[in-house]
């Protein structure tokens, strides 16, 4: 404590640039750096998938039905050795693991992106103008976040119907309200700001204030609603994808893998649907983690 | 609402290849098509439903033949037994582990209590539910893992919880679908607990002399619990609403299960009937949670009486 006093007293006072107090900042707390670390190597894996896999487990010329059920750590026929066993097609599950990863990962993200564009839009223009726009705006988001998120996401898929890009737009309606509610309340208490009066007086276009004024100033909660959200997204997408009314068998994201597990683990098959259950624990939990942190962070009230 | 769910439902897939046999002519086909009125316009349909709804016909299931509306409800015994359970369970153990951690917020145990409720808000419900079997059902063979068990008849509705058998069915489910909860009830326990312990009446009944478990039951819990059972109101809906996964778990005969089934063999009276009545049971709720909001909390009620 003494050394930093004295440092800042003798030594000519060093300018942080806000990236790095912003670094330093997180790096406070070592549990959401780990929790961070992990985070770049799930999605080092995600994106990485096909060519870091021991093995292609969709690739039906390669999967043999000989090599089933095998239990983790044994070693097939082939030389293969399946760290996390197999499921009942002979498919290794460490493969499995890693292109479902992918897939839960991109649709939660991709979902998560729309969304935050839709709702900070919409958010914004509730802010912004007032009125009976923000009334009819807040009272839909109202409306639709009394209704729990699994609820609203079985009604949308029944309505859409299933596949990627329905389970992609009803996880985007799902979260929208959130993003909204958030950007309208930071941006309620930015507009009434003197830059913005500033660049009214300069007459600038509503547009142009609304997008390069006032939202680069609702950004950061935005970011940590946006990390929470995403975790939210993953979660559910696994839960729908479970329920067996997300994605198709053609794109097997982690809940349509520990589905899988569940009609086998009655026979005591218990690593086919716990390995997937772990892999999407660890994904949200480090989330979740760099998003507690990255709101102590962004939070000025917390600031030092 | 009902016109969008309606229309929407019906667009989707094509409920008659999956209630013919792959053998039947095409005159068979016609003729199961012409009974279940799916060769008239859609407009037709939705006004046909929507005279029927009116008088409280939502429409036969395609699939088992019957009422839609009878078959959901009923399911819907099972499905509050199931979030009752889970509530209850939720304030049992929620409660109690959140004012142990609020009155030693630095103790290590009470450090582990919010991990583990940190924990519980990232567990994937459904994932929780499958390794409960795993472990209780499967390796230890203590609980069974599938359906309601014995059940008796109270009032003419059919419930679990008074036979040993259904006992046992019941609570793996009800944990499982609690689990959420407990972790939301620790948390705003602990947070009431904490902000309750420096103020002026707990200081007030300790100089009179109470002891401390009076303070805590009597005068602590007294006023953590009010939001407490709001949020725990409020979430009930969400409880009935995240039952559809707890249900598809363990095979659990409720509404939610019937959804998904449903869901599955594109039986559309099912789904539209099912939407429809849990919407309805959730605007019920959000009615009963604020009354009896300004019942609990006198402040509120002295506040809308004053204007």
């Amino acid at each position: 404590m003494s050394e930093t006093v004295d440092q800042s007293t003798v030594m000519p006072a060093k300018v942080e640039t806000p990236l790095q107090r912003f670094i330093s900042d997180f790096s406070d707390n070592k549990i959401a750096v780990v929790a961070f670390v992990v985070l770049v190597a799930i999605i080092f894996i995600a994106i990485f998938a096909p060519w870091i896999s021991p093995t292609d487990p969709y690739d039906l010329a390669k999967v043999s039905i000989l090599d089933s059920k095998l239990e983790p750590g044994t070693t097939s026929m082939d030389g293969v050795t399946f760290w996390l066993g197999t499921d009942s097609a002979g498919r290794d599950l460490l493969s499995s693991i890693f292109y479902g990863l992918r897939i839960s990962l991109g649709v939660g993200v991709m979902s998560g992106i729309i969304a935050l564009c839709i709702g900070s839009v919409i958010g914004l223009i509730a802010a912004y103008y007032g009125g009976k726009v923000d009334t009819l705006i807040m009272r839909v988001v109202d409306i639709q976040l009394s209704f729990p998120a699994i609820l609203v996401a079985l009604i949308l898929i029944s309505v859409l119907g299933t596949g990627v890009d329905k389970v992609i737009i009803a996880l985007v309606l799902v979260q929208w309200a959130y993003y909204a509610r958030t950007v309208r309340g930071s941006a309620l208490v930015e507009r009434n700001k003197e830059y913005i009066e500033a660049a009214t007086c300069l007459a600038l276009g509503n547009n142009r204030i609304v997008f390069r004024h006032l939202m680069p100033n609702c950004l950061p909660p935005l970011i940590v609603v946006g990390t929470v959200q995403t975790a939210h997204a993953i979660s559910l997408e696994a839960t729908l994808s479970f329920l067996g009314v997300g994605l198709p068998i053609t794109e097997p994201s982690l809940g349509l893998l520990i589905a899988n597990g569940f009609e086998v683990m009655l026979s005591g098959l218990y690593w086919v649907s716990f390995f997937p259950g772990i892999a999407l624990l660890v994904t949200i939990v480090s989330i979740n983690l760099v998003g507690d942190q990255l709101r102590d962070v962004l939070n000025p009230r917390l600031q030092k | 609402m009902s016109l969008i769910v309606f229309v929407g439902v019906n667009v989707v897939g094509d409920p008659v290849d999956m209630l013919i046999n792959p053998e039947a002519d095409q005159a068979e086909i016609q003729r199961v098509i012409r009974d279940l009125g799916l060769d008239r316009p859609l407009h037709e349909q939705y006004l046909f439903f929507v005279g029927n709804a009116l008088e409280g016909d939502l429409g036969k299931s395609f699939i088992f033949g019957e009422s839609a509306l009878k078959l959901i409800v009923q399911r819907i015994p099972a499905t509050f037994e199931l979030a009752l359970t889970a509530l209850i369970l939720a304030v049992v153990i929620g409660v109690p582990l959140g004012v142990y951690a609020g009155m030693r917020p630095t103790a290590i145990s009470s450090r582990t209590i919010m991990a583990g409720s940190i924990l519980g808000f990232s567990l994937p419900t459904f994932w929780v539910g499958l390794m409960m079997i795993m472990v209780f059902a499967v390796m230890l063979g203590w609980l069974p893992s599938t359906g309601r068990g014995d059940t008796v008849e109270v009032l003419g509705i059919e419930v679990s919880f008074l036979t040993l058998d259904g006992l046992s069915h019941l609570l793996m489910p009800a944990l499982n679908l609690a689990l959420l909860k407990i972790s939301l009830v620790i948390r705003l326990a602990r947070a009431g607990t904490r902000e309750a312990m420096h103020q002026d009446y707990v200081k007030f009944a300790r100089a009179k002399g109470l002891s401390e478990s009076r303070v805590i039951l009597v005068h602590v819990l007294k006023n953590i619990m009010i939001p407490v059972v709001t949020v725990l109101g409020l979430e009930f809906g969400s409880l009935i609403a995240f039952s559809v996964v707890t249900e598809t778990v363990f095979a659990w005969p409720g509404m939610g299960k019937l959804l998904i089934d449903s869901l599955h063999n594109l039986d559309r009276p099912i789904i539209v009937a099912y939407l429809m009545i849990i919407v309805l049971i959730f605007v019920i709720i959000n009615l009963i949670v604020d009354v009896l909001y300004s019942v609990l909390d006198p402040r509120v009620r002295i506040k809308d009486a004053g204007q």
